[in-house]
């Protein structure tokens, strides 16, 4: 559905993206992983022609830069910054980008609905939380029934509650076939909507994985240190041993060696063996 | 070019003109003074009162150099660049329609909010005037006025979007165009007289360099307007007159549509190849 094909860009002296080529496949969610500076969102602004580049990207065979509007026409864009005019009420921004997409105007209200905004649609923009603009970036960006949506550090801004909530939105989005190409760098993120994921290092690619094996394939760890009271620390060990955990005795606890996406199953397991954890830590790796 | 997309961007930038504070504040303080003008014009004649349209479009001239350039150099400043600051530029880019459509929309949506203030502006003193009897005895000069004026607004407008595009802060853009106020209003024309004095500038060469800041084209092509005439801006105006005179008008057009068209034509080529959003 996308294809990048030797993607270069250059800021003087600087080099933020180096030669980089991979394919987006269609109804695929492909994440773009590296830490801050790897060069992600300047392939979401070649993408959307937003910058000048060196090398090739075509959606769905157009050329991002020279058939930009046809390229755009097929993309549905969530930024990392929402920039959106603030004075303006949710529905009326709804509309305004309906019109710009030559959308029906009635999308706008079928898709602020769909966000759960429709009862914020009187509201300004301004008025709106950081998961609600999310929201709005949201419907916005499913304006016209794009094949493909883009997504630049969607839950950065966002808490707990409100990340939970937008991922299982973006789920449903992904359920309902749409092509998803987004950066992230958070690794539940990747696990939960990823099916391949692409590691981006220094501007090149520096492996590409299917988005479960992120953690395997980067040797990432997560410790889980659990606080038991004394007399049952050696039973809790013996359990956790039995189940497969690399678990070992610390002082007054017992650290267990856990997939990042699993930090909560051997808590799980000791309870089923009626043994009380009474707190726990985190330590990644 | 998809003439809907530009319709609905000039929609929303004439919206957010009329709520900007800065432009309805000049709009207020343009009225005002043009009624104040209005009424005022013949009192150094020993007649208190509202003047014929005539000689109120005579007085309204400084009016219109004053407050429209100044008027129209903000919005236009503020326009691209505002919006890159905001990011929303990069946004509405990365939406599928054109720049060319987004440059036209913004212009259009912005020529419009100036043709309104303006049309309020002279409209309502003249109306006022009108309903005190002060009898429209010519009123073709305040409509040709208000068209020059209308003129005069886009040539500042299309500079302002000169600044914008070159520009990617609102405050910087809108520092600059009040910088270029002052040239065109106050130190060209010291520039002008003190360049005619000490380069002892032929006659013809000094109408043509006149014709280098538009707001002299507006100011001679709206006394050309009122008086049939030039001899009140002194030889160099005499000297036009003779050597220029059944062409003085299309000179004077021709002027203000260069001004117009050129700042307009390289701003929206720099935009067209901008790519740091």
């Amino acid at each position: 559905m996308i294809t990048f094909t030797h993607l270069t860009k250059r800021f003087g002296r600087y080099t933020a993206v180096d030669n980089l080529s991979f394919n987006v496949a269609p109804e695929q969610a492909t994440a773009l992983w590296g830490p801050n500076g790897a060069g992600k969102t300047t392939v979401i602004k070649c993408l959307l022609g937003l910058l000048r580049y060196n090398g090739t990207i075509r959606v769905d065979g157009y050329d991002a830069y020279r058939q930009g509007r046809q390229a755009r026409r097929l993309v549905g864009y969530v930024p990392q910054e929402l920039a959106f005019y603030e004075e303006m009420s949710t529905l009326d921004t709804a509309r305004f980008f309906a019109q710009l997409k030559q959308a029906p105007r009635t999308e706008a209200v079928t898709l602020l609905s769909q966000v759960g905004l429709a009862e914020h649609a009187g509201k300004p923009v301004a008025a709106l939380s950081g998961g609600m603009k999310q929201r709005l970036a949201l419907a916005l960006a499913l304006l016209g029934d794009p094949p493909v949506l883009v997504l630049d550090e969607p839950t950065s801004n966002l808490d707990p509650a409100g990340r939970s909530q937008f991922l299982q939105l973006l789920a449903q989005v992904k359920a309902a076939g749409k092509t998803i190409l987004f950066t992230s760098h958070r690794l539940e993120e990747i696990e939960q909507i990823a099916d391949q994921v692409i590691v981006m290092e220094r501007g090149a690619v520096r492996l590409t994985c299917p988005g479960d094996e992120l953690a395997t394939a980067l040797g990432l760890r997560t410790t889980v240190k659990l606080h038991l009271p004394t007399g049952l620390l050696d039973n809790a060990l013996d359990v956790l041993q039995r189940a497969g955990y690399a678990a070992r005795r610390n002082g007054v606890g017992v650290l267990v060696d856990v997939h990042p996406g699993e930090k909560a199953q051997p808590i799980h397991t000791l309870n089923q063996a009626q043994i009380a954890v009474t707190d726990f830590e985190v330590e990644s790796s | 070019m998809n003439w809907v997309i530009v319709w609905t961007l000039a929609q929303k930038e004439l919206r957010d003109a009329l709520r900007n504070r800065w432009f309805v504040l000049y709009t207020l303080a343009f009225l005002v003074l043009a009624l104040a003008f209005s009424y005022l014009a013949l009192a150094g004649a020993g007649m208190v009162g509202f003047a014929g349209f005539g000689r109120t479009a005579a007085s309204l001239i400084n009016l219109v150099l004053l407050i429209v350039p100044l008027m129209a150099l903000t919005i236009g400043a503020q326009s691209l660049a505002g919006e890159q600051e905001r990011a929303t530029l990069a946004y509405l880019l990365a939406q599928p329609i054109s720049r060319a459509e987004i440059f036209l929309g913004k212009y259009l949506g912005l020529l419009l909010s100036l043709f309104a203030s303006l049309a309020l502006g002279f409209g309502i003193s003249g109306l006022v005037m009108t309903l005190n009897g002060s009898g429209a005895a010519d009123p073709m000069a305040l409509v040709t006025m208000v068209a020059l004026a209308f003129l005069l607004s886009l040539t500042m407008l299309s500079v302002g979007f000169l600044i914008s595009a070159f520009t990617n802060r609102g405050g910087v853009a809108v520092g600059i165009g009040l910088f270029l106020w002052l040239v065109f209003v106050f130190l060209g024309d010291l520039g002008m007289m003190g360049t005619a004095i000490t380069m002892r500038v032929p006659i013809d060469t000094l109408f043509w360099l006149s014709l280098a800041n538009p707001l002299q084209i507006f100011k001679m092509a709206a006394i050309f307007n009122i008086q049939a005439t030039l001899d009140i801006l002194g030889p160099a105006g005499i000297y036009a007159m003779q050597r220029y005179e059944t062409y003085l008008t299309a000179i004077f057009m021709a002027g203000l549509a260069l001004w117009v068209l050129v700042p307009a034509g390289i701003a929206f080529v720099r935009f067209h190849a901008k790519s740091d959003f």
